[in-house]
């Protein structure tokens, strides 16, 4: 019996699959140079939107995948980063590179406040109230005059590139590296998050809130420190994008479709699973831009088909997302029995 | 402010109430049958709309003849919701089952703007047209008549439910499914009939809205969000409570859009939606 | 000492009461065996000491300080555990994930606290499972993860709700080896249990409760003689 609980504690704390690792590592070197081998703006393009969309979808991952809180409103913290970091720029001259707290800052007050009443709700009730929210968001805006209403905000140009404006006119490459810096951080801060004392105890609330509380875990705090991180995620997101696309309105940045988006990534890709918002942009979205340049002006509505019907077949066929396909060996969460 | 405008604004809001009742108690009853809401909701009353529009269009029938087809088409789209997705996903976890209709109405939406572009369309000349005046309140015929249909369907569908043999078989699948199978009840037919059913409430609304109401992609979505927060203040799974529940969102609607600004309308039914979701979670009315 | 004393503790349901005035207090160190027929108001009894349910009024007091109104997360904070008779593991996490969980509680750093489950994990019995999924796991098995979970929190006061309830025969006396030994780490213990034979043997007292009131409280022996239980417990028990 003993020897058995010596060669249990001697386990490393996880399981670390050296060739998973190399793969990883292998991809972000690769990822650092792609550019340098002269790829077209549509690649960038496509590159940035994949890096941006992953770690929305992380930013949701980690209120739905971990604490369990499905969220139907997640574009207004994306909204929110937007106009935080257009608005102080365009009325007081504040770099992005702050302002870009500001929105996380802004966001992670709003989540507070939305949370504190709402993550009292469970289930169904709080979906519908942050559905609710993300539509009240765009209302709100569309009819703010001090951020330009419904025609938004159209960001002063620099004459030239300028990395204190964040805003780049003659190559996508700088924005490429901006946003695959950030995509690494946030992946990276999950990633750490998921292995914390915290994710342990988030994925706890999310299994069984009533068990959670017999182990002197706060479920209602540790909800609304979930619903504070994801925001705190996604906000930083909404401003980079509104550096890269530099014209800001309430149908772009608080459309629904951005909360539907990053809930089908993280479905499609395996939710609860740091891996998966990766895997789930990565497929789906050469899938709606490419579907966006041959199937033209009508594209947005076709893309959405495919959405829709990605979403269904995904929650009858593999609730568990792509990643589920991977055999479990690979995981690190499956460790050696 | 003269008392008339306000009465308006009550009567407004009471006929617009009726009709959020109805088309809650359809998705109501599909939340007390087997616990899953259904967020296609406004996307199927949508379907209901343009299932008015096009019968009137193409074989130019009055929306007023086309409520029986509209309900049949309605209650079939419900029957194959539940055989195509519903009844996959009835063991799965909520988050699975909200992810699913709620792809469920993405897909149905964007097939719609697809085939149908997002244009505005309106039926032309129904029969139901005009406005009444009742003392100092005006009152249009067509959303009149929409309404007192509402609430006649919503009579019937209550007795259904609380009265006929097959609305006790529904109610007891509701409580206890495996209860009911012991009983000899199925409960697969049962939830099949629970979709045709709460759809088919769906096109009776639908068919009825056509004859006045703006036909387009998108209309669905403003009176799902009010029939999720209907149900919510009605308590999930009650119908009668949904009938309150839907005049309330009514009033504080047109109310609200009266004394403050109608263009923040979402905004108060939200305000209401979470002060009674925090402070009577189990709803303003119990269950049946 | 007494570790936990609760007074007049009422809590009715639109009518019904689940728990009427029930009194009892338990000395540290000690089992005390909670009996009674279905809807007798045990599980009731949990979760209104546990904060899980609010009670309409009484006293309870662990170690001298009134717990009675507090959060669960609160009254598991002072150390007072639970297990549940509708098991609730958390399903999609390994066996050694659960119990680390509880560990955290009094264990900050990740590697001490996967140390310490795994210890709590082998008192259980189950070190080979460590890595199995809680969804994996038999009915039996489950009973002890949600023992050693709640051990992990280093109770003082563990209440175990019906620990060999629908587990099969065979699976039984390892359990209630296991709360003899567990009574043996000094922690005191509540427990529910349907089988009579189990009660009489581990308890040094019983509760036996009857349609929400507290019809005995004593030493399993005299309990055994007492009439009221007899006619309302014991006796279907014997017909049975």
């Amino acid at each position: 019996m003993e020897s058995k609980l010596i060669t249990a504690k001697s386990e490393p704390l996880w399981n670390t699959n050296n060739r998973v690792i190399s793969i990883v590592c292998a991809l972000v070197v690769l990822l650092f140079v792609l550019p340098l081998f002269g790829l077209n703006s549509f690649y960038l393009h496509l590159f940035i939107m994949i890096f941006m969309h992953a770690a929305m979808a992380q930013s949701w991952n980690v209120i739905a995948g971990f604490s369990g809180q499905i969220s139907l409103g997640h574009g207004a913290f994306f909204g929110i980063g937007a106009y935080a970091t257009s608005f102080f720029y365009m009325q007081y001259g504040i770099t992005p590179w702050v302002s870009i707290f500001f929105g996380m800052f802004i966001s992670a007050v709003f989540a507070v406040l939305i949370g504190i009443p709402m993550l009292r709700l469970s289930g169904h009730y709080f979906a519908i109230a942050t559905l609710l929210i993300g539509i009240s968001f765009q209302v709100v805006f569309q009819r703010w005059d001090l951020v330009g209403a419904a025609s938004g905000l159209w960001v002063t140009m620099t004459p030239e590139d300028s990395w204190t404006a964040l805003q780049f006119h003659s190559s996508k490459v700088p924005y490429y590296y901006v946003f695959l810096i950030f995509f690494l951080i946030t992946f990276f801060v999950v990633w750490l998050l998921s292995r914390s004392k915290l994710g342990y105890r988030l994925r706890a609330v999310r299994d069984d809130p009533q068990a959670a509380l017999s182990l002197c875990i706060n479920v209602s705090n540790y909800k609304i420190i979930a619903y504070v991180i994801s925001a705190m995620i996604m906000a930083p997101m909404g401003s980079l994008f509104a550096q890269y696309i530099l014209i800001i309105d309430p149908d772009r940045v608080f459309n629904i479709e951005i909360s539907i988006i990053v809930l089908l990534i993280t479905v499609l890709g395996g939710i609860g699973n740091v891996w998966g918002p990766i895997i789930g942009a990565s497929i789906l979205i050469p899938i709606s831009e490419y579907s966006r340049i041959y199937l033209g002006g009508t594209g947005g509505a076709v893309d959405l088909i495919f959405y829709g019907l990605i979403l269904m077949i995904i929650c009858i066929f593999r609730p568990n997302g792509l990643i589920s396909f991977i055999p479990k060996k690979i995981l690190e969460r499956k460790k050696q029995r | 402010m003269t008392s008339e405008i306000i009465l308006q604004a009550v009567v407004t809001g009471l006929m617009m109430g009726l009709i959020y009742a109805l088309i809650a108690a359809g998705l109501s009853l599909i939340f007390g049958l087997m616990e899953i809401v259904n967020f296609a909701h406004g996307e199927h009353l949508m379907l209901s709309m343009f299932s008015s529009f096009w019968l009137w269009s193409l074989f130019g029938l009055d929306p007023l003849f086309s409520i029986p087809i509209t309900i049949l088409l309605l209650a079939f789209c419900g029957i194959l919701t539940h055989y195509f997705l519903i009844r996959y996903i009835l063991k799965a976890k909520m988050l699975i089952q909200i992810c699913a209709t709620f792809g469920l109405s993405i897909f149905i939406r964007s097939i719609a703007q697809l085939l149908w572009t997002p244009d505005f369309r309106n039926v032309d000349k129904p029969l139901l047209e005009g406005r009444i005046e009742v003392g100092s309140v005006f009152i249009g015929q067509p959303q009149l008549y929409a309404s007192l249909v509402c609430l006649l369907a919503f009579i019937g569908l209550y007795l259904f439910v609380t009265k006929t043999e097959t609305g006790l078989a529904l109610q007891a699948t509701a409580q206890d499914r495996h209860a009911a199978e012991v009983l000899g009840i199925p409960s697969n037919k049962m939830f099949a009939i629970g979709w045709a059913i709460g759809l088919g409430c769906v096109g009776v609304a639908g068919g009825m809205m056509a004859n006045y109401f703006f036909i387009f992609t998108d209309v669905g979505i403003n009176f799902a969000l009010f029939a999720f927060v209907a149900v919510a203040l009605g308590g999930f799974g009650s119908i009668i409570g949904c009938l309150y529940a839907g005049i309330i969102i009514g009033l504080v609607e047109s109310l609200g859009g009266l004394l403050i600004d109608p263009s923040f309308k979402l905004l108060y039914v939200f305000v209401i939606y979470l002060l009674v979701v925090i402070y009577k979670p189990q709803g303003l009315f119990g269950r049946y | 000492m007494k570790i936990l004393s609760v007074e007049n503790l009422s809590r009715s349901f639109g009518g019904i009461k689940a728990n009427d005035n029930i009194s009892f207090e338990v000395e540290q160190g000690s089992i005390l065996g909670i009996i009674g027929p279905n809807g007798a108001g045990k599980s009731t009894l949990f979760d209104l000491i546990t904060g899980y349910t609010k009670a309409d009024n009484g006293k309870v007091k662990f170690f001298e300080k009134n717990i009675f109104g507090l959060r669960p997360d609160k009254i598991s904070n002072l150390g007072v555990g639970r297990t549940f008779q509708k098991l609730k593991p958390f399903a999609d996490q390994t066996l050694l994930e659960n119990v680390m969980i509880g560990a955290f509680v009094k264990e900050q750093n990740i590697k001490k606290a996967r140390d310490k489950a795994l210890e709590i994990i082998d008192f259980v019995d189950l070190i080979e499972k460590r890595h199995h999924f809680a969804k994996e796991l038999s009915t039996g098995q489950r009973k002890r993860l949600e023992m050693a979970r709640a051990m992990a929190i280093e109770p003082k006061l563990l209440l175990m709700d019906e620990v060999t309830g629908g587990v099969d025969q065979k699976t039984i006396p390892g359990l209630v080896d296991l709360i003899k030994k567990l009574k043996k780490t000094g922690v005191t213990i509540i427990t529910i249990e349907h089988n009579i034979n189990i009660i009489m043997e581990i308890s040094d007292n019983v509760l036996a409760l009857d349609q929400g009131k507290s019809i005995a409280f004593g030493p399993p022996r005299e309990i055994q003689k007492n009439k009221q239980v007899i006619d309302s417990y014991l006796g279907t028990f014997d017909a049975a």
